[in-house]
């Protein structure tokens, strides 16, 4: 129930929007696609930035480099409460998406979705953000390319929240 | 340049990991693949991106961003001091925010992306405090139900998948509190 109430959160969304804008006497189709076409402005823009780092992010997937990271620093996760084993899922996440999500549930497959370590990888997913994807994204948009501090604190948040759940689920289990 | 030098490093440790240990062969053709699946990923986004921008408008035309955007404004106005008299920039800045909370990442990011043209149109090339606001605020999760790992976890046979849930609100504003505060800090002394 709850989860059919979410999925259907958006079309539900669309239809309030669309009943409230002839409340308003909004020229409704008029609006719909002159908004559709700015998206495709958006999304002009966007695709650069986007090829070129989904480049980088397959070629060091395909280059075995995530692996000998993690085997690198895993007793330096350990030691400040990180569970070695999500070194991979710390690694891929800020950089791609359905990587983690694929790294993160292969964890939770593999040591049970129950386990300290499954529910670890379960909350870092839930708590954190594609960082690396999201600043191309913006920047690209936006045509910025001096980002000052914007890399740097978006950083700091991810390794708070990698942290914090780590923390949050060995404090709650 | 902080993007032209991380992605400079990418590739650079991809290249020589990938010649150390044999896999050269498979980085020349996470190359090719990689840039395909930008391309792809663009495309399969275009129509939700064009979709929203469309409700967006509608939203806009019909005056319904700005009832929203009052019940958020309060807050945002103090994480972005220097657009809280810019009235299309909050409006912006606050649907995306609520579409996060929601989880609606599809809305929230061609909201997102119109706050972050706005700002940019004021200092054209270079990130402003406010922008660097906008983009550590998206790349920290505010999403109040996870509902993809929390299906994940249904699927592996978890007792109770949504179980997570304080866990999951506890770190997301631990990583939220500690981004903003980074960002403030930062822009008191990065010029």
């Amino acid at each position: 129930m709850m989860d059919l109430l979410f999925t259907m959160l958006v079309p539900f969304l669309m239809l309030a929007v669309a009943l409230w804008g002839l409340v308003k006497r909004v020229d409704l189709w008029t609006a719909l696609t002159d908004g559709a076409e700015k998206g495709l402005k958006v999304a002009l823009r966007i695709m650069p930035p986007l090829i070129g780092l989904l480049t980088a992010v397959y070629m060091l997937r395909a280059s075995g480099a995530l692996e000998l990271l993690g085997e690198a620093v895993g007793p330096l996760l350990s030691a400040v409460g990180i569970p070695a084993e999500t070194i991979g899922l710390l690694l891929v996440r800020p950089v791609s998406g359905s990587a983690a999500l694929g790294v993160g549930a292969e964890l939770i497959e593999t040591y049970g979705p129950d386990s300290l370590v499954g529910r670890t990888a379960a909350v870092m997913l839930g708590s954190t953000e594609t960082t690396f994807y999201t600043i191309a994204v913006y920047f690209g948009a936006a045509k910025v390319g001096k980002t000052r501090y914007a890399v740097p604190a978006a950083l700091c948040a991810d390794i708070a929240g990698f942290l914090a759940a780590s923390w949050a689920v060995r404090l709650l289990f | 340049m902080a993007m032209s030098l991380i992605w400079t490093v990418m590739v650079g440790a991809a290249i020589l990991c990938g010649l150390a240990t044999g896999n050269g062969p498979a980085v020349a053709k996470g190359a090719l693949d990689g840039a395909a699946a930008g391309v792809e990923l663009c495309l399969s986004m275009m129509g939700v991106l064009c979709l929203w921008m469309g409700v967006m408008e509608v939203m806009e035309r019909s005056g319904l961003a700005r009832g929203l955007s009052k019940l958020l404004r309060p807050a945002i106005k103090r994480l972005y001091p220097d657009f809280a008299r810019n009235g299309k920039v909050m409006d912006a800045v606050s649907a995306n925010l609520s579409a996060n909370l929601l989880g609606l990442g599809n809305a929230a990011t061609p909201l997102g992306l119109e706050a972050a043209r706005l700002m940019a149109e004021h200092t054209p090339g270079v990130a402003s405090d406010g922008l660097c606001m906008l983009v550590v605020c998206n790349t920290a999760s505010l999403q109040l139900i996870p509902t993809t790992v929390a299906s994940v976890r249904a699927a592996a046979g978890s007792a109770n998948p949504f179980d997570i849930l304080p866990a999951v609100w506890l770190a997301s504003t631990v990583s939220i509190a500690v981004g903003v505060t980074a960002a403030k800090l930062f822009a008191r002394v990065w010029r």
